[in-house]
């Protein structure tokens, strides 16, 4: 880390390092602008990317009449919500039926804040030159960057539970009960498996984790290829994304906790949702994938981070809509049983497979015989979790009537 | 890898089609499928060769709705200018689309074929009072097409075969029954070739255009 400044209350930018006066402020107002309107438009895009390509998966045509391809689709859906009417049910909670969307969307906005969208990180920390003015090209890179990725992705779920709550209507209360349920479970496989990048690179700052993994040196790599399997899961089921979408469940529900909305409202939730898609996938390839990092084809090194940026991230939306096309909505007590039965185990015993690995590094002990020793133990450790499991199915099917009792 | 084969199914289908074709969205406003033989749409009040209503304003179809969405009432023919040929006519006949089920009982009932169901169903009204169709609605033009009221949206040609499949069902529900080809002469359609399913008359020629009332109907061969 050869170019650390202290941290600040403006985090590790090098734009702030020489005081803060107008160009700073301006080009930082310019950042967050650029930052709005991209994810905006790339919800814009998103929504119509998942719509065109899931019609191809499914021998279908999809939006085709709005514009070249459909692509003005989204915006037609959207000026359409925007001139509905606005029903707010009699027995709701008023202010908060009407907060709960902004709590599920602030959030998304936020989280992408912190992702570093490009940036010259060949050789260098990512710092480009904007207006003569050194910074990183991200709107913000706080020394507790992954924390606030956490933070916002908590609050997001307060969002869905009193959207749910607020209604005054039993279905969306029980459905926000659920989907709380859900998005609770999984937040915690996915700061286990988060954890070992946090191991590996040493630092919270997104910016730093993304100039540790330099070229192809990827946290992938790295923590051996299961924290990303998991968290990219347990992201899914963040998310409510199809396989874990039994948030919504199309087919079964009304429409699960959104049931009253209406309008703009019900909209924003799934501007909402399509933005945590991205933002989660762009945090997907920041801990990764090296973010922004790969090799340079271009003669301005940031652009090719940018490109680099772009074409990981869209590996990783067309995957989420492949998972949609293909896989079947998991039933309730199969949700539950992968996130805390596999999911948080598997996290758990990783990071002290990794962690024992870095130990016996530290030490001068063998590595791999650490590692095997570790491996041990976690098998040893799983095979008692499956005997608890098994003695518990027994007991449930002698005394079927038995309840939790 | 039995789990990842469905990946391999999707992406598949995302590069080629299947051997159901690339496609099997139809562009609906622009290109409409065909229509079953027996879809049941808004009905038609249909008239004579000569112009005569059909309707003798019996009431079957009113008894028999059980929607309830049918109001008729009769009245006698004025002698010097008969709206239909016999006693009585339909002097008010109106159905509410609100509640119509298009169960086509009345069509069933109707013993002189005068309510058929066509195959529009292309109507959408903004208001309560153009949910209910009148008789002035619902009878065929002198073209004997059923009239494009202003709230439809229905192309030229989707008006064939308004009046109905269902004088070549069975009275009686059997399935192989074939019953008589006894179209009675109808305004804008004539004398209707035999459909499948129904036998051809071999006894005579044709049915006459003035034998009406003889479809058919519970008889059998």
């Amino acid at each position: 880390m050869s170019a650390v400044v202290g941290p600040s209350v403006f985090g590790l930018d090098p734009l702030y390092i020489g005081g803060v006066g107008l160009a700073e402020v301006l080009i930082t107002l310019l950042k967050v602008g650029a930052a709005f309107a991209l994810l905006l438009m790339a919800v814009m895009l998103m929504i119509w990317f998942e719509r065109k390509l899931i019609s191809d998966m499914q021998n279908r045509i999809g939006p085709n009449l709005a514009g070249p391809f459909g692509i003005f689709q989204t915006l037609a859906d959207g000026i359409k919500l925007f001139f509905k009417e606005d029903l707010i049910p009699e027995r709701s909670d008023r202010l908060v039926f009407k907060l709960a969307p902004f709590l599920s969307l602030v959030p998304a906005f936020l989280v992408f804040a912190v992702v570093p969208v490009g940036g010259d990180f060949d050789g260098s920390d990512g710092r480009v030159s904007l207006f003569g003015h050194e910074t990183f090209l991200q709107v913000s890179d706080p020394p507790v960057g992954i924390l606030l990725v956490l933070a916002m992705s908590s609050v997001a779920v307060y969002g869905v539970m009193l959207a749910g709550w607020s209604s005054g209507s039993k279905y969306p209360l029980l459905a926000s009960v659920r989907a709380s349920a859900q998005m609770v479970s999984y937040e915690a496989a996915l700061g286990l498996s988060l954890v070992a990048v946090l191991l590996k690179s040493g630092s919270l700052s997104t910016n730093q984790i993304v100039a540790e993994q330099s070229m192809w040196n990827w946290n992938l790599w790295v923590t051996w290829v299961v924290p990303m399997v998991v968290f990219l899961i347990a992201a899914t089921a963040e998310l409510n994304r199809p396989p874990f979408d039994l948030v919504e469940a199309e087919q079964e529900l009304v429409g699960g906790f959104h049931t009253e909305y209406s309008s703009i409202r019900f909209a924003l939730f799934f501007l909402a949702e399509f933005m945590n898609t991205i933002t989660m996938s762009a945090i997907i390839v920041t801990l990764f994938l090296g973010g922004p990092n790969g090799p340079d084809f271009t003669t301005v090194g940031w652009l090719s981070g940018l490109l680099w940026f772009f074409v990981k991230l869209m590996l990783f939306l067309f995957a989420f809509v492949w998972l949609r096309a293909t896989l079947p909505r998991f039933r309730y007590d199969q949700l539950m049983d992968l996130g805390w039965k596999l999911l948080i185990p598997l996290s758990l015993g990783w990071l002290l497979v990794l962690a024992s690995y870095d130990i016996a590094g530290d030490r001068g002990w063998n590595r791999a015989a650490a590692v095997i020793a570790m491996l041990a133990v976690m098998a040893a450790l799983a095979g008692l979790l499956a005997l608890a499991l098994r003695a518990a199915r027994q007991r449930r099917e002698l005394d079927p009537q038995g309840g939790f009792a | 890898m039995g789990y990842l084969r469905g990946f391999a199914v999707t992406l598949r289908k995302l590069f080629k089609g299947t051997e159901t074709g690339r496609v099997v969205t139809t562009q609906y406003p622009d290109e409409k499928r065909p229509k079953p033989v027996r879809f049941h749409g808004r009905h038609v009040l249909n008239r004579y060769e000569d112009g005569m209503e059909k309707c003798i304003g019996c009431e079957l179809c009113a008894g028999v709705c059980p929607a309830r969405c049918i109001y008729v009432r009769g009245a006698d023919n004025p002698p010097d200018d008969p709206v239909s040929p016999g006693e009585r006519f339909g002097y008010v006949y109106e159905i509410n689309y609100l509640r119509c089920i298009h169960c086509d009982l009345c069509v069933e009932a109707c013993p002189t074929e005068a309510i058929t169901e066509s195959k529009l169903f292309e109507f959408s009204f903004t208001n309560r009072a153009d949910a209910i169709y009148t008789k002035d609605e619902l009878v065929v033009g002198d073209d004997g097409r059923p009239q494009q009221l202003p709230w439809e949206d229905w192309h030229p040609g989707d008006d064939e075969h308004t009046s109905a499949w269902v004088r070549a069902t069975s009275p009686s529900g059997r399935a192989d029954y074939e019953g008589q080809v006894a179209w009675s002469g109808e305004l804008g359609y004539g004398i209707r070739p035999p459909e499948r399913g129904q036998a051809a008359d071999e006894e005579g020629d044709g049915p006459d255009p003035d034998d009406r009332g003889h479809d058919g109907h519970g008889g059998h061969q």
